[in-house]
């Protein structure tokens, strides 16, 4: 099992380092990202819509007069767009997309702790049944009991992944979405 | 020392000599300042191969070594600067390019390719220095016969070079050998040239002498003392041939140093110390106010010409404006630059942000304070704007080699014609410009100038002649490459484009459409392909190219006289005049040199269906920006049109309401918006909140490519 572990921790190697791991709520469910990946958590204000990109890009925000954009995460596991309310919060993040380092912030419900998990308190993601692509997962974490599924932030905010999403709807709905009244 | 920052300091400075040695080979041909260009040649070439001497770099000294040689034998007059001549001593520039550029990257040893260059050009040098004959110094042309049976004084002024030392010599042994000639009168050593003791190497020679010599041998023998240190030494005699005019040229000629006006004359030797030491007590004892210039009342005194005093007060001035401007310019990391031009450009957002705050608040003390604060950031903002701004002339003097290069492939022969280099615009503007004038320039030689034979019938001088001009045009910068060739030839672009399919035969085109056509992808009218061009790749690059710096291209040609390429561009990237609108929640901006006129949407007009407007007896097709951009919600009641004007049409955009025009500062969105059509950056407005730059001929394609998509597929829905 230890061996499976490190195995699905490599990837992210860097991020396992630390052990901690910022846990907030989608929905009713619990995640986790490696605290080395975040760079702050802001307020959920003024957001700007960019028209014409997939659901998953709610749009962009002004961080300090840099423009960051803003990645929808239940949008990106293919559930319901986050709605917004009181304690909805942008995490910024930080990840390496080939030679660039690239700030996104992502929507989240709630923002809830800090928790250091041990490696060896890390299961291997299991192959169906959490919804979510499994790529999408580092491992699941098991504190005080319960199960917290920690993501592969790399991999969910990959540019070309996000890139190739828009691509599609660029390519399969352009032709009879060039009125898109229809999306509406 | 970092010698790293050395190698950098290196690399930098040896780019600049071989760009001066470019432009002073290109200019060789101008007879006025033939000398000064072959002696520019030279000491770039020297100043290379002995800073490349330091760094160990052999194999740019070892092959400058050779340059040089031939480079003296023209400079000695032995070797006349012919054309052929001049090709090869530009191809040895590249490949000392080429070695530089290895060298920066940290490759000691060149490849393959520019070894075989070098050896070949090398071999090609060697062809010049023959058989080494003694060269001759110009300035021993010049003797004058001396006076044999008495002694004369004669004036020696020397200025050792820098590596005197180095090479075994000791300055002082020459001084002591023209004793042994005659009488010294009187040794002046000149050591302005002295740097602060930290600086100072002790194994270089910053010394020279100004020598007054009573002697009965001729000018040869004196000149022959230098004999060893003559090609490194700056060296002059003056005799009793020669006149106060010789004089005012050895104070023209001296290295700049901060002398002062008495001493360039005693030392000189036209002026002795005691007539000097005379004059500088009567200005002292002159009472206050009616102190007299020193060379006043050397003149008043009868002591020197006027001439003398005037050329030794020119020295003085020049060598201060020097200083100055050499004070006044500073390099700086591009970089750096940019990190400053976006902490200004937030200083803008957060200082119309506070002003919002000032409004709202309705503190009229706090407004005034607000609107100076305003003013003096815009302030700010423009200046640190304009440090980005280059002169347009040395991207234009690159063409000077483009002509030069392509004329002689082709076999004709062209004058470049260079104006308006003075003109400034954006660094990253000139950055892109290069390529897509490059295409113009080589374009407008090949396909533009005629041949010499044709030009003759035409009664054209032979040379042709392109011309490179820039100017600012309200607010943007306007490029022309113009020639003087045979121009467009309006009935082969449109047969041609009729034979492609691009227009019908009986359509009617306006002479700037039928022009247009050049700029379709693979369009050429070209009889024959040349390695050049005529392949039809180019003009549609180019137009891409410009359009890409928003900005547009206009040919107008005069058939048989000439064709001319306008290329008008934004002077900045960095910042746009945009025209705010919103739909639904959002903000979006269009670029305000686009907007040609604003209109209300009467409600209900037009109907539903159709998507043009009736404006003043012109059919105005326009775009629902609510559609495209698929928005819903927000009052719809009272919408606009604004009518924008992009490649010679006029169409109109619906949006929600118009807010006015405003001044933003671009900031590009990030790789994740990358594939977006219709969108080209975002900006931030006064209140902080984001808006998107609309990309309108994007947009329009968009558009034009759905509504075809739907139509064929006969499933239109009805917005």
């Amino acid at each position: 099992m230890n061996a499976n572990a490190q195995m699905i921790a490599e990837p992210a190697a860097t991020v396992a380092e630390s052990g901690q791991y910022l846990t907030f709520l989608l929905g009713a469910e619990l995640f986790a990202i490696g605290i080395l990946a975040i760079k702050e958590i802001i307020e959920f204000n003024e957001l700007t819509t960019v028209p014409m990109m997939p659901s998953c890009i709610r749009g962009v925000i002004n961080l300090r007069g840099a423009v960051v954009p803003v990645v929808d995460l239940a949008a990106r596991f293919g559930r319901e767009p986050t709605a917004t309310t009181r304690r909805t919060c942008i995490v910024i993040v930080e990840v390496q997309d080939s030679a660039e380092r690239l700030v996104v912030g992502v929507i989240v419900d709630a923002v809830n702790e800090v928790l250091e998990i041990a490696p060896s308190e890390i299961e291997p993601a299991p192959t169906f049944g959490t919804r979510i692509r499994t790529d999408f997962i580092r491992g699941m974490g098991k504190v005080g009991g319960k199960f917290v599924v920690i993501l592969a932030v790399n991999r969910i905010l990959a540019l070309d992944d996000v890139a190739g999403l828009e691509g599609l709807q660029l390519n399969g709905e352009l032709a009879d979405a060039a009125k898109p009244a229809v999306t509406v | 020392m970092n010698l790293d920052q050395a190698l950098e300091t290196f690399f930098a400075e040896a780019r600049e000599l071989l760009q001066a040695m470019e432009d002073a080979l290109l200019a060789s041909d101008d007879a006025d300042s033939a000398e000064d260009n072959v002696n520019a040649i030279f000491r770039a070439a020297h100043t290379i191969k002995g800073s490349a001497g330091l760094f160990g770099l052999d194999g740019i000294v070892a092959f400058t070594h050779v340059l040089e040689s031939v480079l003296d034998r023209v400079r000695a007059g032995e070797l006349g600067l012919d054309a052929d001549l001049t090709s090869l001593l530009l191809s040895c520039r590249d490949q000392l390019c080429a070695l530089v550029e290895l060298a920066a990257q940290g490759i000691a040893e060149p490849d393959v390719a520019t070894a075989t260059a070098g050896a070949d050009l090398v071999q090609r040098l060697s062809g010049y220095l023959g058989g080494e004959s003694v060269p001759v110094k110009a300035t021993a042309q010049v003797a004058q016969p001396a006076a044999r049976s008495d002694q004369v004084h004669w004036h020696v002024s020397v200025r050792f070079g820098r590596d005197t030392l180095r090479n075994g010599m000791d300055p002082v042994s020459f001084v002591r050998y023209l004793a042994t000639l005659g009488e010294l009168v009187h040794v002046e050593t000149i050591a302005t040239g002295l740097p602060e003791a930290a600086a100072m190497d002790p194994e270089t020679c910053y010394l020279g002498f100004e020598i007054g010599l009573r002697t009965a041998v001729t000018r040869e023998r004196i000149e022959d003392v230098f004999v060893f240190v003559k090609d490194d030494c700056d060296l002059r005699v003056l005799g009793p041939g020669n006149t106060a005019d010789d004089y005012v040229q050895l104070i023209r000629s001296m290295p700049d140093e901060d002398t002062r006006l008495g001493e360039i004359l005693v030392s000189c030797g036209s002026l002795s110390r005691e007539s000097l030491d005379l004059a500088l007590e009567q200005q002292s004892v002159a009472p206050k106010g009616m102190a007299h210039p020193l060379g006043e009342i050397l003149v008043q005194r009868g002591t020197v010409e006027p001439k003398v005093v005037e050329a030794g007060l020119e020295k003085q001035r020049q060598t201060r404006e020097r200083r100055t401007q050499e004070g006044q310019s500073v390099r700086v990391d591009a970089t750096k630059l940019d990190q400053l031009i976006d902490l200004v450009g937030e200083l803008v957002i957060a200082g119309s942000s506070v002003g919002m705050i000032g409004q709202k608040a309705g503190i009229s003390e706090l407004n005034e304070a607000v609107s100076t604060l305003a003013r003096l950031v815009e302030g700010v903002r423009d200046r640190a704007l304009q440090l980005r701004m280059v002169q347009i002339g040395g991207t234009f003097n690159r063409f000077k080699r483009v002509v030069h290069d392509v004329s002689r492939e082709l076999g004709k022969d062209i004058d470049l014609l260079i104006s308006g280099e003075d003109t400034e615009l954006d660094k990253t503007v000139v950055e892109q410009i290069n390529d897509p004038l490059t295409h113009l320039v080589r374009n407008s030689i090949d396909h533009g100038i005629e041949s010499a034979a044709e030009r003759a019938t035409r009664g054209k001088p032979a040379k042709g002649t392109v011309r490179l001009n820039a100017y600012h045009d309200s607010g943007n910068i306007v490029i022309e490459v113009s020639d003087d060739g045979g121009g467009l030839k309006r009935e082969r672009i449109l047969a041609k484009a009729v034979e492609r399919g691009l227009i019908a035969p009986e359509q009617t085109l306006s002479d700037s459409e039928v022009y247009d056509l050049i700029f379709e992808p693979g369009f050429s009218t070209a009889a024959a392909v040349t390695n050049l061009s005529g392949r039809g790749v180019g003009l549609d690059v180019v137009k891409r190219n410009v359009a890409a710096l928003r900005g547009s291209i206009e040919v107008n040609s005069d058939e048989g006289k000439g064709t001319s390429f306008k290329v008008h561009l934004p002077l900045t990237l960095a910042i746009i005049d945009g025209f705010l609108v919103r739909i639904a929640d959002s903000t979006f901006v269009v670029p305000l040199d686009m907007v040609d006129e604003c209109l209300e949407m009467e409600r209900g007009l037009p109907p539903t269906g159709r998507d043009y407007l009736n404006v003043r007896g012109q059919v105005l097709p326009f775009v629902r920006l609510r559609d495209v951009f698929g928005v819903a919600g927000g009052s719809q009641l009272r919408q606009s049109i604004v009518v924008v004007k992009q490649a010679g049409k006029r169409f109109g955009l619906v949006v929600d309401t118009l807010l006015g025009e405003a001044q933003t500062v671009i900031k590009p969105l990030g790789k994740m918006f990358q594939g977006l059509k219709g969108i080209s950056g975002s900006t931030i407005l006064g209140d902080g909140k984001v808006a998107l730059i609309l990309d309108i001929p994007a947009l329009v394609e968009r558009v034009e490519h759905g509504e075809t998509a739907t139509l064929g597929k006969k499933d239109r829905l009805v917005a």
